[in-house]
């Protein structure tokens, strides 16, 4: 065990109880903080950073830095939304918790104030939300509210692209009974780094479908949680993921289940080519002691094309209630195998081919849960891109 | 009409315990419309014997040659092999989770044809065929063989080999592990593919049973990696009354 200091973390959350987590800790007791210095510099052992792409991430961990900018391709926005500055204080203020980790922290400590997108109680806005964010090759901290009113309904978009070295942090509210569909497509230039953080609370009766496509960049890691503030609420976490040669991605869910009655699915798939290529998977739900009657199922598929490549993927269920309506897990990494490929090419069906069809396959369902059209239509095709650039990397 | 040559084939594997010769010169020649059934104990090298016409990567041809109406089959990449008119019904269909049935067909069929078959009659000719092989529509929608009983797996590769129409079709032990009446549907099923059009056949089999459905013209001994003996349709009989214990003595 760490030894723990519980006088430097802030009380933000209910459990705040200081640094580091033993690998059987219960997920509950890891700390959240806006003070980066709760949490240390990690040194890649920990339960959370055993996996991931320290060494390019490092920069994004410095109290440093993060004087660029990403810029922001926003919309005329309909009536009922809004996109504002928020100064530093208040967005603090504003935020549904604290973040749970060192990056996330630095990203809120050096954004030097927040943007937020809020939709006011009641409206309900038909057309996708899209917004784009486009890095120049700077160097970015972020930190980002989106707040649904009382039974408000959105659907909003947010596409990262060109280049950056960006970490972030995306506060999610939820009032009751509000819907909102988030997408998160992370279609980087090949160089980028992204370490993000998106925390999501849910109130009473609200639905949030998540979505996360990540396509693009060197390193990214992206961290989900979402936390049941009252009854009868549900969330859909959608992720697809596509790593080749030279990226690392790395997508960690958390569902916290806190209260009775509320459903999670999260449903995450990842096709992985090159050698190089290298993702992490790592859902915890949490079923506390009120949450009864919870209905949980969560599941990670990965898809290995070539060899060489390497998926992680870890899900935790931790339950202590038995009063639950349902919860379990199923987690899998298989491979395009040399056999299923000579099957299909036996049939005329050409290599690229074959990969197109599987992947194609393998991401079908999944796409299709996104529920943006123009997202869905992109998606294939820049799935296509990806199958093509292992034809280069393979001939090269 | 045409012609499938194979002269002095020589096939070797890769194993832990360094190269194995498996296909130790074999000479076969099978023309359209024509059926050859070929008959061998286990593991004298009939599947390696079709896989390597199909050109599986594991097999490695040390000698000889195979032609395709005097194309270079050997020279071929495994689709070409395809896109020339071969077929394989393998003895052990590979499962492809993800694809489903009907998209792997008509990508096949695209393929193979080197076009996109008219959606009209592409719908019907492959409800057709699957009502003819007594397979559920609910197939099409269902991962290629994935969880497909032994015998379902036998009809798909017949299904595939009605729609894809090639000039010569190998079936590695299409009949083992069929029932009397599944046998029967599938037998029926490569007899109106040889009517309809003069499909050329390669039928490995362990049993005669089959050949009461579909008769051969010329049966072969295949024994330690080549043709031991070649005859007619009585050739079958008499290997089902004595066995192999002859050839195994020679060889
Ligand atoms: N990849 C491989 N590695 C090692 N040995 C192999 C391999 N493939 C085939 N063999 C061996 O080659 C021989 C011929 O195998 P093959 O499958 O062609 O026989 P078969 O005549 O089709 O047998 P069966 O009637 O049982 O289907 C066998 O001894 C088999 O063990
Ligand atoms: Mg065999």
């Amino acid at each position: 065990m760490t030894v723990t200091d519980h006088t430097r973390a802030t009380a933000d959350a209910a459990h705040s109880h200081g640094v580091g987590t033993a690998p059987d800790a219960s997920r509950a007791d890891r700390p959240t903080s806006f003070d980066p210095e709760v949490f240390g510099v990690p040194n890649g052992r920990e339960e959370q950073w055993r996996f991931s792409a320290l060494a390019d991430l490092k920069p994004l961990l410095a109290l440093e830095g993060g004087e660029g900018h990403l810029a922001w391709d926003v919309p005329e926005l309909p009536a009922g939304v809004s996109f504002v500055e928020v100064p530093a204080d208040e967005a603090q203020a504003r935020s549904v918790r604290a973040p749970g980790d060192r990056a996330s922290a630095v990203a809120v400590a050096r954004s030097g104030g927040a943007m937020a997108l809020k939709v006011d109680a009641n409206a309900v806005i038909d057309e996708p939300i899209a917004i784009g964010m486009h890095g120049a090759g700077e160097d970015v901290r972020g930190h980002l509210l989106v707040e649904m009113g009382p039974g408000a309904e959105a659907t909003v978009v947010l596409t990262r692209t060109g280049s950056a070295q960006y970490s972030e942090f995306v506060s999610v509210d939820l009032g009751d009974n509000a819907g909102l569909n988030l997408v998160l497509l992370q279609q980087w230039d090949a160089d980028a780094v992204h370490a993000g953080e998106v925390v999501a609370r849910l109130g009473r009766d609200s639905r949030l479908r998540g979505s996360v496509v990540t396509l693009g960049g060197k390193a990214v890691r992206l961290n989900t949680s979402a936390a049941f503030a009252g009854e009868g609420a549900s969330v859909d976490l959608f992720g697809l993921y596509f790593a080749d040669a030279g990226q690392h991605q790395e997508h960690q869910l958390f569902v916290d289940h806190a209260v009775p009655r509320c459903t999670s699915r999260v449903t995450y798939k990842g096709a992985l080519a090159g050698k190089t290529a290298r993702t992490v998977w790592i859902g915890d739900v949490l079923i506390r002691k009120e949450a009864e009657a919870t209905d949980t199922y969560e599941l990670n598929r990965n898809l290995v094309l070539t060899d060489g490549a390497r998926a992680d993927s870890v899900p935790n269920l931790e339950i202590e209630t038995g009063e639950i309506e349902g919860a379990g897990h199923a987690s899998a990494t298989g491979r395009f195998d040399d056999e299923q490929m000579f099957y299909l090419r036996s049939r005329g069906i050409s290599e690229d081919e074959a990969r197109k069809l599987v992947v194609r396959g393998f991401f079908a369902d999944l796409i299709h849960e996104i529920g943006v059209p123009a997202v869905e239509s992109s998606l294939m095709k820049l799935i296509e891109l990806e199958l093509e650039q292992i034809e280069e990397d393979e001939d090269a | 009409m045409s012609t499938l040559e194979i002269k002095n084939l020589h096939a070797s594997v890769e194993t832990p315990d360094g190269t194995k010769q498996i296909l130790k010169g074999v000479d076969l020649t099978i023309k359209s419309g024509e059926t050859h059934a070929i008959m061998g104990p286990n593991g004298s090298g009939k599947s390696t014997l079709a896989y390597s016409i199909a050109g599986h990567p594991k097999y490695t041809i040390t000698e000889g040659t195979v032609t395709l109406d005097g194309e270079d089959v050997l020279a071929m990449s495994v689709d070409e092999r395809a896109k020339a008119g071969l077929f394989l019904a393998m003895q052990y269909p590979v499962e492809v989770p993800g694809v489903s049935v009907s998209n792997f067909l008509r990508t096949a069929k695209t393929a193979v044809s080197g076009e996109a078959p008219k959606l009209r009659t592409w719908v019907k000719d492959v409800k057709k065929s699957m009502d003819d092989l007594r397979m559920d529509s609910s197939f099409a929608e269902r991962n290629v063989n994935e969880g497909f009983s032994g015998g379902e797996k036998k009809r798909h590769e017949i299904l595939q080999m009605e729609l894809l129409e090639p000039k010569i079709a190998i079936l590695d032990e299409t009949d083992s592990g069929l029932d009397v009446d599944a046998l029967r549907i599938v037998s029926e099923g490569v007899n109106r593919v040889k009517e309809n059009t003069g499909l050329g056949v390669m039928l490995i089999t362990h049993y005669t049973r089959i050949l009461q459905y579909i008769k051969p013209d010329y049966v072969h001994v295949f024994v330690n990696g080549r043709v031991a003996e070649e005859g007619g349709p009585e050739l079958a009989e008499r290997l089902e009354a004595e066995g192999y214990d002859r050839f195994l003595v020679d060889a």
